[in-house]
């Protein structure tokens, strides 16, 4: 379309008189606009998510400094993700009980989530978007500073966390949303996925950035499975069609089955962490 | 509707390029968002213009490259394109491809008096 007169030329070969004429400095500026040969070009050449990418890079140096992994859980709303991580809280209650862990909740509204991770007893601090539809780097580093993970190991960025300290977790609770958060990199160590056997199996085939930037993806729910029509080996195979390294576990987070492969998971993983 | 987000960051990375430029006004704002980017090219033109009142960005055209999906197929032995990270090769219907171009969203130039 003509910057001009929108008649659908690129150039100045449009159906109107080429003369036209800004007036800055004048009130309102005219509702006419220049002629291609009176505009000047600026580059730009800007990553339009490189000011989230800079702060969520220094997010990672941050949680590196301190021993902290971080995980990302990413799902639609109801799929169990506060339900799962009150269950990881238990169960690393019994396995790991010296490893810190704390719990970053994102949602739009409401500390209903907080409120329910500090009763299962781990720090939480709740983050509310408003209308925002996702975290971004900038809240996530506002909440973990709040923290009391980012006391535990005080050796700031730059200084590699000494091995006499304890390891610690953090889990980021997105807000529940299968597309937008999948752009937002927080410093997470990794993105996990939780995908619940009542949303439907085809959920990777219509949510695809999603489970293409997981590392994980977590079947939530399946002490379900008897009363839906979700095919498990079908849905691993489409979220694998789009991100083959995809690993997957199967759980139940309200009944307990899976749970133990899941925290063998994340502890392998902080090992994983410990000796990069 | 993270588009809104996006367009809010796209206004801030112009708004910084007139402060150091000292223009007041964008005739043409080309943006690049390739296939697998995951926005929503009209969304973001309508938040785009929904918060350009006011602002430099008031009135400008928007042009916005799309360049398709880039992937390398194991199949094949090459380089498929693809517009959607569902897409299976579209030379032998292979899956998975590895995505390896059109992830961008970029602020390209601006056109200004």
């Amino acid at each position: 379309m003509c910057v001009v007169c929108g008649c659908g030329q690129v150039n100045e070969q449009h159906g109107t008189p080429a003369v036209v004429e800004l007036h800055y400095g004048q009130g309102v500026a005219s509702a006419s606009l220049p002629s291609l040969s009176a505009l000047r070009v600026v580059q730009i050449e800007a990553d339009v998510l490189g000011a989230n990418q800079k702060l969520a890079d220094r997010n990672r140096a941050h949680f590196a400094a301190h021993g902290v992994t971080a995980y990302n859980l990413l799902s639609s709303p109801g799929s169990g993700k506060t339900t799962l991580l009150c269950a990881t809280i238990a169960a690393l209650g019994q396995r790991a009980p010296q490893l810190p862990l704390a719990v970053i909740e994102g949602d739009q509204q409401t500390r209903l989530d907080a409120d329910r991770i500090q009763a299962a007893g781990a720090a939480a601090i709740q983050v509310n978007t408003g209308r925002g539809c996702h975290l971004d780097a900038q809240m996530v580093g506002d909440a973990f500073a709040r923290l009391d993970l980012h006391s535990h190991s005080h050796s700031h960025i730059g200084t590699p966390a000494a091995d006499h300290h304890p390891h610690a977790l953090l889990f980021i609770e997105n807000v529940g949303n299968l597309v937008c958060p999948a752009l937002w990199d927080l410093g997470e160590a990794a993105k996990v996925v939780i995908l619940s056997v009542t949303e439907g199996d085809d959920k990777p085939l219509k949510y695809p950035d999603m489970f293409a930037a997981a590392q994980l993806m977590v079947l939530n729910k399946i002490d379900l499975l008897p009363y839906v029509s979700f095919d498990v080996a079908r849905c691993i195979a489409w979220a694998r069609g789009i991100n083959p390294d995809l690993q997957v576990l199967q759980l139940s987070a309200t009944r307990g089955d899976g749970i133990e492969v899941w925290i063998d998971w994340l502890l392998q993983s902080i090992d994983e962490a410990r000796a990069a | 509707m993270h588009e809104l987000s996006l367009a809010a960051e796209i206004l801030r990375i112009v708004q910084d390029a007139a402060a150091r430029d000292g223009f007041r006004q964008v005739a043409l704002l080309r943006l690049e968002a390739g296939a697998l980017c995951g926005v929503e090219v009209d969304a973001l033109r309508f938040a785009l213009s929904a918060i350009a009142q006011g602002t430099c960005l008031a009135g400008a055209r928007i042009d916005i490259e799309q360049p398709p999906g880039r992937a390398w197929c194991i199949e094949c032995a090459a380089e498929v394109e693809i517009f959607s990270r569902a897409d299976p090769c579209p030379q032998c219907g292979a899956v998975p491809l590895r995505p390896c171009g059109g992830h961008a969203l970029r602020v390209l130039d601006l056109l200004v008096p």
